[in-house]
């Protein structure tokens, strides 16, 4: 088993009488994106404040690398503190400076850089965040996802080795918050840096989460991945992720994977033994693609108006559907066979490729006028399974089956 | 009932008890807190003196003289020139019923460079600059920017705490020296142009009546001033989330309020203190 890069055992604060951490246990493994999920005040800033040396543990220890911080000589877990970037959750951008001020702030303070090296740097990240025309701009002159890029700017400029992002989506509408988290995990995966989050995005955290950890009653419930977490039986699941997973139902009209699992078994309990199902799997192609040419905003709104127009053409059939990744829906139709299935697909296709494809496009560039012209493609795949068969194989084979259904060729015009 | 009787009479011994020393115990517990926040904040100044001299020290320290020293040099200009008006108007009126006009300019003179001059400046800087110290880095404080600095390993003590105290004690006695000459001239405005004192008597005597004493007292009057204003400004800011009777912009506003008032009344305790050690 990998050892963790961070370790937390029986750590304990209190603030006065009242107690905020209790003999927390926890891993962080080096290269993963582990999320902490928990309820507002139960406790997931201070644990992150332990983690970058803000706050020091009443009881217990913090290791980095198995080797526990209070016995580290003062350099050594200064160097170690250096090696961590911290994105706080208003952002805490200096509201005097420009973004290329706040950004360089780092690199002018802590390091013996040139001024044209320090240059060179901070307008990489400038570039990399989609923020060349907002360098010279002030905080207060942003709106909130570029304040946030600028944040995350400032966070990365030093090539840190852990970033540690408190609420990073608080306070943005859903179509952001999905934005920002979709540019934490494409510039985790590009930087290769170790990222802990706080977060309450739920589905859509566990997404780009390998790990997740979850603070219930100021001690950690569980850790594990997100595919654990569905079958975790705790009244945190009660308590927390069923709330917010409501939230997210409301918003888009889709359900969660959890719920989903629950739907599939409750409906195909109902059928008849023998009788079958089909599954189909949508993919929204060159993801990347749309938010290099639209920007993260304008590829979330994408994403969802895909996912708005597959339930409402399949829920309207009794079918059922749920985001099984970034980019990805899966919907259930428990009372077609494959032939059935088939033909309602082609019937969706067809509305989709005169309709439906052009209403996701103008959906994102309402988001982003300015968005450059652009090519994606929505896949398809379709498969039939017997109530005694594990979804997961059924969605794997509709996958396999997967083919190219719509093409857009952006021509430029609106 | 024995007992409930001495019970009864327990109670109100004690109630009796506590209304006699509840005044003491409250001046106890301020005189405390005095005591405490006076240590922290002799330890916040030697913390932040002693990095002072780190490197990347020297431009922020020239940004803070352009906003402490430079950008308040209008209004002590102003203020030393009426200030040297009045006393000019005052003195003469005064002087004339002895027969001493005559010493007018050393009247004028010495009582700006002795007094006026140091203890005028701090007060005005305490409210100028003193005020938007605290204002600015208590906002940083309630919005997380210091907690920033913390985590980017950017020591904000160094960073923010250090160029304000050096720019101070830099900017206050030049500011001083301004006060003064600028004083003597209202001086002599009102009472020589408007009142008639004689003009070459008026400058004869502030040119005698002043030895280098007189000016470097009042120099190092105008150093403490800066070191208290600085420090009570930087400190009331620095620590403006650890208040108890308010938060967010509240705090802000009542640590602003609370900087102007404690500089202010510490310049004219320290301003006593130091004059009789100088005497």
């Amino acid at each position: 088993m990998e050892s963790p890069l961070i370790e937390f055992r029986d750590v304990t604060k209190r603030f006065g009488v009242r107690s905020v951490l209790e003999q927390v246990n926890l891993q962080i493994y080096e290269g993963q994106v582990t999320t902490i999920i928990g309820l507002s005040g139960s406790g997931k800033s201070v644990l992150l404040k332990h983690i970058i040396g803000l706050l020091k543990p009443d009881e217990g220890t913090i290791l980095f690398k198995g080797i526990p911080l209070s016995e580290m000589k003062k350099g050594e877990s200064a160097a170690n503190f250096a090696q961590i970037s911290y994105m706080f959750q208003d952002n805490a951008l200096f509201d005097s400076m420009t973004v290329y001020e706040n950004i360089a702030l780092p690199l002018r303070e802590t390091t013996n850089l040139s001024k044209a090296e320090i240059d060179l740097r901070v307008m990489a990240r400038i570039e990399q965040t989609e923020l060349k025309d907002a360098a010279h701009k002030y905080p207060s002159e942003l709106s909130g996802g570029m304040q946030k890029r600028a944040a995350l700017a400032r966070a990365l400029v030093t090539d840190p080795r852990i970033v540690l992002f408190d609420e990073p989506t608080t306070g943005q509408d859903p179509v952001r918050k999905n934005a920002i988290l979709g540019m934490i995990a494409q510039y985790q995966r590009k930087f290769g840096f170790t990222a802990i989050l706080v977060s309450h995005e739920i589905p859509d955290v566990y997404f780009i989460s390998n790990r997740i950890l979850a603070l219930y009653e100021r001690s950690i419930v569980f850790q594990g991945s997100p595919e654990e977490l569905e079958d975790f039986n705790h009244p945190f699941k009660d308590e927390v992720i069923r709330s917010l997973e409501g939230l997210q139902n409301e918003l888009t009209g889709l359900y969660s994977k959890r719920q989903f699992k629950v739907m599939h078994h409750v409906q195909l309990k109902q059928t008849t033994s023998g009788a079958t199902y089909c599954v189909a799997v949508f993919s929204l192609n060159d993801l990347d693609i749309i938010r290099a040419g639209a920007g993260y905003d304008a590829a979330q709104v994408a994403i969802r108006s895909l996912g708005t127009y597959i339930d409402k053409h399949f829920g309207a059939i009794g079918g059922f559907s749920t985001r099984r990744r970034s980019n990805e829906f899966v919907t259930v139709l428990p009372y077609s066979d494959l032939t059935e299935a088939e033909s309602i697909l082609k019937d969706f296709v067809k509305d989709f490729q005169e309709q439906g494809i052009h209403d996701v496009w103008a959906a994102a560039r309402k988001q982003t006028p300015s968005a450059r012209c652009i090519e994606f493609t929505v896949r398809a795949g379709i498969a039939q399974g017997q109530p005694v068969a594990d979804i997961d194989s059924v969605i794997d084979a509709a996958k396999s089956q997967q083919k190219e259904i719509a093409r857009l060729r952006c021509d430029g015009r609106r | 009932m024995a007992f409930d009787a001495d019970s009864q009479n327990g109670k109100e011994g004690w109630k009796l008890g506590r209304l006699l020393t509840g005044p003491f115990a409250v001046i106890g517990r301020a005189a405390i807190s005095w005591v405490d926040h006076l240590g922290a904040s002799a330890i916040f100044l030697l913390l932040a003196f002693l990095k002072i001299l780190r490197s990347k020290q020297l431009i922020k320290i020239v940004q803070q003289i352009y906003y402490i020293g430079a950008r308040s040099s209008m209004i002590i200009m102003l203020v030393s020139f009426f200030t040297g008006m009045v006393l000019g108007l005052q003195s003469y009126h005064a002087l004339v019923k002895f027969g001493a006009q005559g010493a007018l300019g050393t009247l004028v003179a010495l009582t700006l460079v002795r007094e006026l001059g140091p203890v005028l400046t701090a007060i005005m800087i305490a409210a100028r600059a003193g005020s938007a110290i605290t204002a600015e880095i208590g906002i940083q404080r309630i919005s997380e920017q210091i907690d920033a600095l913390d985590t980017m390993r950017i020591d904000p003590l160094r960073y923010l705490i250090s160029p304000r105290i050096t720019a101070s004690i830099i900017s206050f006695p030049m500011l001083t020296a301004l006060f003064d000459l600028v004083g003597m001239l209202g001086g002599y405005v009102s009472g020589v142009l408007l009142l008639g004192a004689n003009a070459s008597t008026y400058v004869y005597r502030v040119q005698t009546s002043m030895d280098i004493k007189d000016i470097t007292d009042g120099l190092i009057k105008s150093v403490v001033f800066a070191v208290i204003v600085s420090t009570v400004c930087c400190y009331q800011g620095y620590f403006t989330h650890m208040r108890t009777d308010s938060h967010g912009a509240q705090a802000v506003g009542l640590s602003t309020t609370s900087a102007v008032v404690l500089s202010c009344v510490l310049i004219l305790v320290s301003d006593y203190v130091v004059t009789s050690l100088l005497i």
